[in-house]
């Protein structure tokens, strides 16, 4: 039981993080329909902007905690940054090209950034120093959960909690949904469309920075290509629940969670990326519009 | 001008401002050092600075260009004279072969090695052109079919001493099945979800191969993989220069074949997919049969490729297999120019032996191609060499065939 529990924990951690990130593919891809291949790459840069502002700050004599939230700061400030400058970049010019050329783009800007970060730091892992220290909150159970992880939980419910909020009830939120239904109609009806992707842009790095400082925190460690892989999984789970819908993103990244936290516990841990793969085709397969996923009819 | 030079001066301190921390800091959080390299941020301000200068003049260029006509200046000064003019097309077709043949008596081993991985690439381009060019299908999982071509051959001639000549075709049987295995499942899938699948795909046959131990050997790979048998004893030199010429007739053969097959009635089908599916299907084109003909199509010659790689160096690992090697071929494709045989050749040939000879820019080479396909997709889609459909126009016809035809109109 205690094993199941540590496990279930587990998959909700990773589950978190993932869902952070798949928010910002599934927001981008709702609006303007593109895999953006570089999200994970934003994600990684978060977590670099984060150890280097972590050393900058760590010569000041700072409480752990300001340096954490300051940190965190600082690397949503940095990964919204890139996400609006690629998207002016890479993807704006292709706003009307086939999307074959916007997704080659977006996988070029995707190598592009990992090796702008592998050439100006290192290709090493880098250890990234723990902001958040062991805090005792349920004492003998503590190999269940621990405090990063707890982090982790909260700050994502949080976050997602906010996300929700604002996409219901602000007018940018309400301009989001608009352009999401129908790009002609909302400019149409004076809706800044370019703005609105742009913010689109910005609150999904933001959120994936978030996710990069919370895993750096919990793993103790980054290097350059810590995005890919998270990207491809996250995009994964976009995918499992249904790409372009915003519940379907967190519903989908914990079940991704738990399958790999389980797959790892129970039956190897040896093959714990291609289980996340199998899942992802054998969803595809027989429903391959996700779970909440809405089918649309295909344009003729 | 002096809004100009504002805009780009607005741009490099954008830039300065994105790169500060990365290029600029470099921290040890272990022993609590802190490298300031300033330097770089003058290097990011001023090239930042001009290239901004450079994006707008692109963009006017091609705004203008847009207007004034369509017709591709580049493709038209080289490529079409080149094509079309059939006085200047075959001598430089012929000396070109000429210089190929005689290439390992020019230069030295080295080059002859480096050559070959160029024409490798080559037909793993042709081969790639063929399900992202002409059927449109966005493959980011190719070198999974090269890795089944690879570990075909190794195995077979490391646990049953099979030669090249005979694991040569199995290779490529295996590569195609592989293809027609991967194409089931992702039949209804299009675009972009299609692409991840196959990416998936691709990272499933990487991660087989380095945890399956007792069958791939695991991440150490297979080593002592023997050489091809060209039926005479040779040197190592001379079997350098004997898989050179193997290769290149293998690219001979997919450039015969994938040029035959652009205007078969496969070839047809394949490109009538990529423009309009649903429009494609109600001309009674089959569309099952359609997309797993071009994977299997593709992945033949990635298999067979996979085998020569494996033959070539002798020892291979799942190292050798991993997505970048997927993206290069992607982007050897599109920069050449989607569909079009001549532009793949050129991109692979350059894309390939480019970062080799300039070695001091063999670190950014990454950097350069990541880059490299952002602009050819904001500049240049259609990539360096236009793909270019043959047309049956009136002129084209004999007077002879065309009174016959106009005979049976009438009639």
């Amino acid at each position: 039981m205690e094993y199941f529990l540590q496990l279930f924990f587990a998959g909700l951690t990773k589950g978190s993080i993932y869902a952070l990130i798949a928010l910002g593919y599934t927001m981008v891809y709702g609006i303007i329909q593109l895999i953006n291949f570089a999200h994970g790459e934003i994600y990684m840069i978060g977590a670099f902007t984060a150890l280097i502002a972590a050393g900058v700050l760590s010569v000041f004599n700072l409480p752990v905690v300001a340096i954490f939230i300051i940190v965190t700061l600082v690397a949503i400030l940095y990964s919204s940054a890139y996400g609006y400058t690629i998207e002016k970049i890479a993807y704006k010019p292709l706003r009307n090209a086939p999307r074959l050329s916007a997704l080659i783009s977006a996988i070029g800007m995707s190598i592009f950034l990992q090796n702008y970060v592998l050439l100006a730091q290192t290709s090493d892992f880098l250890p990234f120093p723990s902001l958040i220290g062991q805090f005792k909150f349920m004492e003998p159970y503590n190999h269940i959960l621990s405090s990063s992880g707890l982090v982790i939980i909260i700050s994502t419910f949080i976050a997602m909690l906010l996300l929700s909020l604002y996409i219901k009830f602000t007018r940018m939120g309400k301009a989001m949904r608009a352009t999401a239904q129908d790009k002609k109609m909302a400019l149409l009806l004076g809706i800044n469309v370019d703005r609105v992707i742009s913010t689109t842009f910005v609150v999904g790095s933001a959120l994936a920075a978030l996710g990069g400082v919370l895993i750096a925190n919990h793993i103790g460690q980054i290097n350059f290509y810590i995005g890919f892989i998270a990207g491809i999984k996250a995009f994964t789970a976009a995918v499992l629940g249904g790409i372009g819908s915003v519940p379907g993103a967190v519903l989908g990244a914990l079940i991704l969670g738990w399958t790999e936290s389980f797959s790892t516990g129970y039956i190897s841990s040896d093959y714990q990326d291609v289980f996340a793969f199998i899942l992802l085709v054998v969803i595809l397969i027989f429903k391959p519009s996700g779970i909440l996923g809405k089918k649309t009819d295909q344009k003729v | 001008m002096f809004s100009e030079i504002k805009k780009s001066l607005l741009v490099s301190i954008w830039f300065m401002f994105l790169t500060f921390p990365i290029m600029v800091i470099k921290v040890n959080t272990i022993e609590n050092t802190i490298i300031w390299r300033w330097e770089n941020l003058v290097l990011v301000g001023l090239g930042s600075f001009f290239l901004s200068f450079l994006w707008r003049f692109m963009h006017n260029k091609k705004a203008t260009k847009r207007r004034q006509d369509y017709k591709d200046a580049l493709s038209k000064l080289f490529y079409d004279n080149l094509i079309e003019n059939k006085k200047v097309f075959i001598p430089v077709v012929v000396a070109l072969i000429i210089f190929i043949l005689l290439f390992p008596k020019l230069f030295s081993a080295y080059q002859v090695t480096i050559m070959t991985t160029a024409l490798i690439y080559v037909i793993l381009g042709l081969g790639l052109n063929v399900v992202v060019g002409f059927a449109g299908l966005l493959d980011l999982g190719y070198v999974a079919f090269y890795a089944v071509g690879a570990y075909t051959y190794a195995l077979l001639n490391f646990n049953y001493d099979i030669s090249f000549w005979i694991a040569l075709p199995l290779a490529g049987i295996l590569g195609a099945l592989a293809g027609i295995l991967l194409g089931f499942p992702v039949l209804r899938l299009r675009g972009d979800y299609l692409a991840i699948v196959t990416l998936g795909f691709g990272e499933i046959i990487r991660l087989v191969l380095e945890n399956w131990g007792e069958f791939t050997h695991g991440p150490s790979g297979i080593a002592g993989i023997n050489r091809p048998n060209f039926g005479f004893d040779l040197s190592i030199m001379g079997s350098i220069n004997a898989i050179y010429y193997f290769v290149f007739f293998f690219v001979l053969v997919t450039i015969f074949f994938t040029n035959r097959l652009q205007n078969s009635r496969i070839g047809r089908a394949w490109v009538a997919l990529r423009e309009d599916e649903i429009a494609c299907q109600a001309m009674g084109v089959d569309k099952t049969k359609t997309k797993l003909s071009a994977f299997a199509f593709g992945a033949t010659w990635a298999g067979f490729m996979g085998a020569v790689f494996a033959a070539k160096t002798t020892f291979i690992n799942p190292a050798s297999f991993t997505f970048l090697e997927s993206a290069i071929i992607l982007s050897i494709v599109v920069l050449g120019g989607m569909g079009s045989i001549p532009g793949v050749i050129l991109g692979a040939l350059i894309l390939i032996l480019l970062p080799e000879y300039l070695r001091a820019f063999s670190e950014y080479r990454m950097l350069i191609f990541g880059g490299a396909m952002v602009l050819m997709m904001v500049f240049r889609p259609q990539g360096l060499i236009k793909s270019k459909r043959r047309r049956y126009n009136l002129e084209s016809m004999s007077k002879k065939e065309l009174k016959e035809r106009q005979n049976a109109a009438s009639s």
